[in-house]
């Protein structure tokens, strides 16, 4: 009998064991080997500057309040509000201690494409590496040379204010388990050059999903609503839709290039919120790529 | 029979009557309608900006105007509560003077634009950066997303 029992406690073991195993082995942090960020080369600076405006990194990553050239200084500190706590926004400029100086390619390249910070660990999803995800080795190569060319700020953030469970790393694996893909958000038949690049732009650097797509309890997107706008996960208000069955439905491709660029609207009404920042960095990017993100806004399916 | 339709007139004939009234006294109203004209005036100077109206003095000095007018008054839209059903930030009752600062800017550089009206096109184009440039900073902070 006590034979019996020992039995079962062992096959109880095991299978906790094993159950413990397979979850870590979906979850557990996933970088690209070295090897694929070897021989990347030389970074191209200006290439670097275009990603660095499309990805909005100074969004997020520059000082409160910050305008021309402090733009570029990457100190971190702000807060984001979120349903799951605060983040501290980390201080990402070329410092040793503060920032990411002493980073390899390779350190910078798995966080931005996998999530995945230098010690190993799973970063948030507050950092839309979700997006990143679609930028090659080349991009990130380019980036991370640019980003070493800004000045360095001793700043140091404070750490997140998460609630329990968002405060465990690991969980950060079964979101990522969940709704990690670097595969394109919508297929889109029969996409031309431009189409393809505004794709490019929109699902990759630019994270504008990021925003204008509802999210569910978990933070995944919402399937099939790709832009469709929501709740404004930061606090009040909404985000709109951006999809041709939206409110912008209307717009023209031009007018959507001339938002990008100036920041009125169609009828003279101006960007507001986050859209305010967001905006002024599109403005740095090439009329073409303007052209292509609207191209690839009046091509998606309409919400 | 009769009296229900009657009763129903007159609710109806009541609520169109505060609607109008509401449209009059509204503080919220109002000032999207300042902001609205606002809105007009800079698309008349986009509208020249962008070599679809020519050049008109007229229109121009119109328009600068109408900016300046509407942006000294607009900050005294917001009484205490009348924040909801609007796109005003709660932000705006917290820094106030910070708003009204903000809004007034926007009113001196049209006023200053005013004093040496812009004399052709490319004139035009430079007031829309300086007075456009308002638009975004104000309503980072103080417009709700919608």
């Amino acid at each position: 009998m006590a034979s019996t029992w020992s039995k079962i406690a062992f096959a109880g073991v095991a299978v906790i064991a094993l159950g413990a195993a397979t979850a870590w082995a979906l979850t557990k942090p996933e970088p690209h080997p070295e090897s694929y960020w070897a021989n990347v080369g030389a970074p191209d600076l200006a290439h670097g500057e275009q990603l660095f405006w499309a990805g909005g990194c100074a969004s997020c990553h520059a000082a409160t309040g910050a305008e021309g050239d402090a733009l570029k200084v990457m100190s971190g500190g702000r807060a984001l509000p979120s349903p799951f706590g605060t983040f501290h926004i980390p201080n990402i400029s070329p410092d040793p201690q503060a920032g990411i100086g002493n980073w390899t390619l390779a350190e910078f390249g798995n966080a931005m494409t996998r999530g995945v910070g230098p010690s190993g660990e799973h970063l948030y999803p507050s950092f839309p590496y979700g997006s990143y995800a679609r930028m090659s080795a080349n991009d990130i190569n380019d980036l991370f040379g640019y980003m070493k060319t800004l000045p360095a700020s001793s700043n140091v953030a404070p750490p997140h204010e998460l609630g329990f469970p968002f405060n465990i790393r690991m969980a950060v694996g079964g979101w990522k388990f969940l709704y990690f893909s670097d595969a394109p958000r919508v297929e889109l038949a029969s996409a031309d050059e431009k189409v393809k690049r505004g794709q490019y732009l929109v699902e990759g650097p630019g994270h504008c999903g990021e925003c204008h797509t509802p999210r569910n309890a978990l933070g995944g997107f919402e399937t099939g609503k790709w832009l469709a706008g929501g709740p404004n996960p930061e606090g009040k208000g909404t985000i709109p839709g951006i999809t041709p069955g939206g409110p912008i439905a209307s717009w023209s491709e031009a007018d959507i290039v001339n938002y990008l660029e100036t920041g009125f609207t169609p009828d003279y009404d101006s960007a507001g919120g986050s859209m305010v920042e967001v905006q002024k960095n599109m403005a740095h990017l090439p009329k073409s790529d303007l052209e292509a993100i609207a191209a690839y806004l009046k091509a998606v399916p309409a919400q | 029979m009769k009296i229900r339709m009657t009763a129903i007139t007159t609710a109806a004939l009541c609520l169109g009557l505060a609607a109008a009234a509401v449209a009059q006294d509204n503080p919220v109203a109002k000032r999207e309608q300042m902001m609205k004209q606002v809105g007009a005036s800079m698309g008349a100077l986009g509208a020249i900006t962008k070599g679809e109206k020519p050049y008109d003095a007229e229109v121009v000095k119109a328009a600068l105007t109408a900016i300046s007018t509407d942006m000294k008054a607009f900050p005294d839209q917001f009484p205490a509560g009348s924040e909801a059903n609007s796109a005003a930030a709660p932000a705006i009752w917290e820094n106030m003077d910070d708003f009204k600062a903000k809004s007034l800017k926007l009113a001196g550089d049209a006023d200053t634009i005013l004093a040496s009206m812009p004399a052709d096109q490319a004139g035009v184009a430079e007031a829309m950066k300086t007075l456009g440039a308002n638009c975004g900073t104000c309503h980072q902070t103080y417009r709700l997303k919608r």
